[in-house]
């Protein structure tokens, strides 16, 4: 039943094989196995950062000698290698490993078991859809070793300079980004079409998971937000390659000199193309991450779902505005005041039927009899994280209070806790939760409660000050940490525990690392539905799928046992 | 492992799996062009230069490209007729019916090859003469937004033509084991052809006649 039960002896073919499978299981892991790795590669690019910010000028140990002398000479990171790993943090972070995790990875394996398909609709194109991803993230990785090093733009790659930037890097960045949106591209409408045809007979529309619904709207921001970032590739590459000046205006001038370029370009276009993404991305990044808390909470819990119908029509809303709210992103530009009030309109809205969904998962837990095992920590963990990351955007989203904080420490402390405690913790209540049905084993509960706690406690302790050195007015991307600024003094010496608590944070990292392959190889069998869940992907595997009723139905009053399995009569 | 609705239609929801595909990656690439036309009036809209853009191009070639193309989207759709319009009764048909039909097919989907590659043909002779008098994307962002869109179009002329000859050549083993699935890949391929002709009509006034 598991792909892991046909490796042969021959790993190098057990590899090819896999490459070249088109079972949603086997892509899901590969999905899977790929993002962790791109997610450790950005979190060391940061761990690097915090090092940098902490000490800055002072040789890194252990690896300094190893990062090359255009990068680091004598250890040192230099300010250009320090905009490289910034950039390619959030880069790697957001499209590399986060996205394909909990699309990738999540999507393909857990949606057709939940919805009782056989396979994806699209068996070819869903494997097509992981070698553009794979591609793009060896394009975005090997850009460090080429002349000039990686894009160091920033994640979001604004114009003019990214328009003007040397070298390789930013062009290898459009590429890689091209081959991502492609990849994502493929894997939403094949999405789309999996949950609107492959639903099992019995399965309507709500008796659908919660899961599902999320992965559902998630499809459609992928599919129709993507491609504004494809466009706005497409003209900064002929900018870059063909001398075009879509994003440089008339009369730029570079180091007192003017640019030779026949100018009327506008590098607000950028802004507008890259929002038009970027805002929609944001919910890519959440809506997979609730939809997994939505499963475990119930699941451990022990309770129907609360407001399941009124979370559906909030996750729909959520989608929809999200395609009407990018230029909250844009306050400082000088917009237009009009423009901005309109933002901040849709902006207020939006926050609505996000406080829905997340109250919906708080009142889920009233009067349940909870079980504390390991995912559901981590999904308990996500509500208050996730709700202060959401809090947080409220003064971001209003042009007066966003204007002295845009860019300070503030903002990245906002949509770290959205995404770090608050998706990233999701997605690992996801793994331990879904291990037994991938592995039939189960993941040791000591080491992911130590992976817990100490995730938990270092996340707080490096996020948190970032609130308090954006308040005082600490830029985010400075190279020195803030240190040649007067009143970012009283305020620098959050940066060592920060540092530290990095360093924790990877040391808790690695209770997950080695569990995640122990367990595979040698921990406690499961048997099939080893939490006692109701949706479909735990029912017996091979058996005709048929669904008799809702998602959700834990503690039947009459019921024999506290779960009644939607594939069971 | 079957796959079910590839062929039949799904009850309730009307659609078959590579119809219902084939939509949802055409809503991707409105928004893909839909982009590249924004940008378009936000560039035009923001510049003081704006050139005369029909004294530039050529109104003539982009007219007769414009007949070519809506022709040959003409003939993909007689294509599709001619194997019975995905019809279910086609497999009962006698040999020598089935055989007139792929005929028939054959001669209709050559000549929407050939009307793509004139169209390709007339729009590399329209670029090989913008750059022999010096014309270059960078010259100004009229003429760079011009190589921008229709090369991107030319592209999907291109990807259109690649699945059409498949279609015509290797892709027509199907027909003889399952002619209504070789039908409904007829209708699929054309959904997406009409639909780089739809851009083209939509690319002819904005960058032509504007």
């Amino acid at each position: 039943m598991t792909p892991l039960s046909g490796r042969s002896a021959r790993p190098m073919r057990f590899i090819l094989r896999s490459l070249a499978s088109t079972d949603h299981k086997v892509i899901g892991l590969m999905y899977a196995v790929t993002s962790l790795f791109f997610l450790l590669v950005g979190f060391a690019l940061v761990i690097l950062i915090r090092w940098q910010l902490a000490y800055p000028g002072e040789p890194l140990p252990l690896v300094g000698e190893l990062l090359g002398v255009a990068n680091t000479p004598g250890g040192i990171v230099l300010p250009e290698f320090y905009n490289q790993l910034g950039a390619m943090h959030g880069t790697i972070m957001v499209f590399l490993g986060v996205v394909p995790l909990a699309v990738g990875a999540f999507g393909n394996y857990i949606v057709p078991l939940q919805i009782g398909a056989a396979e994806m609709a699209f068996p070819r194109l869903n494997l097509a859809s992981y070698w553009f991803y794979l591609a793009g993230g060896l394009v975005m990785l090997s850009s460090f070793v080429v002349p000039g090093g990686a894009a160091n733009n920033g994640w979001t790659s604004y114009a003019p300079l990214s328009d003007l930037a040397p070298g390789m890097g930013q062009t290898m960045w459009l590429v890689g980004m091209l081959f991502i949106i492609f990849s994502s591209l493929l894997g939403a409408l094949n999405f789309i079409t999996t949950i609107i045809q492959l639903r099992a007979p019995g399965l309507t529309w709500f008796r659908l998971p919660f899961f599902v619904w999320a992965q559902f709207v998630t499809s459609f921001l992928l599919l129709l937000a993507f491609p504004a970032l494809q466009a706005a590739a497409i003209l900064q590459a002929m900018d870059r390659l063909a001398g075009t000046s879509f994003f440089l205006p008339t009369g730029l001038a570079v180091a007192g000199q003017p640019l030779a370029v026949a100018g009327g370009g506008n590098a607000l276009l950028w802004q507008h193309l890259f929002w038009f993404l970027g805002h929609p991305e944001v919910y890519v990044l959440i809506l997979p991450a609730m939809g997994i808390v939505a499963e475990v909470v119930t699941n451990n819990t022990r309770k129907p779902l609360w407001g399941y119908r009124l979370m559906v029509y909030s996750v729909f809303v959520l989608g929809f505005l999200s395609f009407i709210v990018w230029a909250h992103h844009m306050f400082l530009t000088g917009m237009g005041t009009s423009v901005s009030a309109f933002f901040q309109a849709t902006t207020m809205i939006i926050s609505i039927p996000s406080v829905v969904i997340l109250s919906s998962l708080v009142l889920s837990l009233y009067g349940g009899s909870i079980r504390f095992s390991t995912p559901m920590l981590f999904a308990l963990a996500f509500l208050p994280m996730f709700g202060l990351g959401g809090l947080t955007g409220l003064p971001l989203g209003l042009a007066a209070t966003d204007i002295p904080l845009h860019d300070t420490n503030y903002v990245v402390a906002h949509f770290h806790y959205l995404v770090a405690p608050g998706t990233i913790f999701a997605l690992f209540a996801g793994i331990y939760y879904w291990f037994p049905r991938v592995t039939g084993r189960t993941m040791n509960d000591t080491l992911g409660r130590i992976h817990f706690v100490g995730s938990l406690i270092c996340m707080n302790v490096i996020f948190m000050p970032m609130f308090i050195q954006g308040l005082a007015g600490v830029n985010r991307r400075l190279w020195d940490g803030g240190e040649s600024y007067a009143h970012a003094q009283n305020v620098l010496a959050l940066n060592i525990p920060m540092a530290h608590a990095a360093f924790a944070l990877a040391f808790f990292q690695l209770f997950f690392i080695v569990n995640l392959v122990l367990s595979a190889i040698r921990g406690r069998p499961a048997d099939g539905n080893p939490w006692r869940s109701t949706t479909l992907e735990w029912s017996a595997a091979g058996a005709p799928v048929r669904a008799f009723r809702g998602p959700y139905e834990y503690s039947v009053p009459g019921a024999t046992t506290d779960f009644s399995p939607q594939g069971e009569q | 492992m079957e796959i079910p609705y590839t062929t039949d239609v799904r009850p309730d929801t009307g659609l078959t799996n590579p119809k219902l595909g084939i939509w949802m990656f055409l809503a991707s690439e409105v928004m893909l062009f839909g982009s590249l036309f924004s940008a378009y009036a936000l560039l035009r809209s923001g510049d003081v230069f704006w050139p005369d853009q029909s004294a530039v191009v050529s109104v003539p070639l982009a007219t007769l490209n414009t007949i070519v193309l809506i022709s040959s989207s003409v003939t993909m759709v007689l294509a599709w007729v001619a194997l019975g319009s995905g019809r279910a009764t086609v497999a009962d048909e006698p040999f020598e019916s089935r055989a007139a039909r792929i005929g028939r097919f054959r001669i209709f989907m050559g000549l929407t090859l050939a009307l793509g590659a004139v169209f390709l043909g007339i729009k590399a002779f329209e670029y090989s003469d913008k750059l022999s008098h010096g014309l270059m994307p960078a010259t100004n962002n009229f003429l760079g937004l011009y190589f921008t869109m229709t090369g991107l179009h030319a592209l999907h002329v291109v990807g259109g033509m690649m699945v059409n000859a498949y279609l015509l050549g290797p892709g027509t083993r199907l027909w003889t084991m399952d002619p209504r699935r070789f039908a409904n890949r007829i209708e699929v391929a054309g959904i997406y052809w009409h639909f780089v002709d739809v851009v083209w009509i939509f690319l002819f006034p904005v960058l032509y006649l504007l």
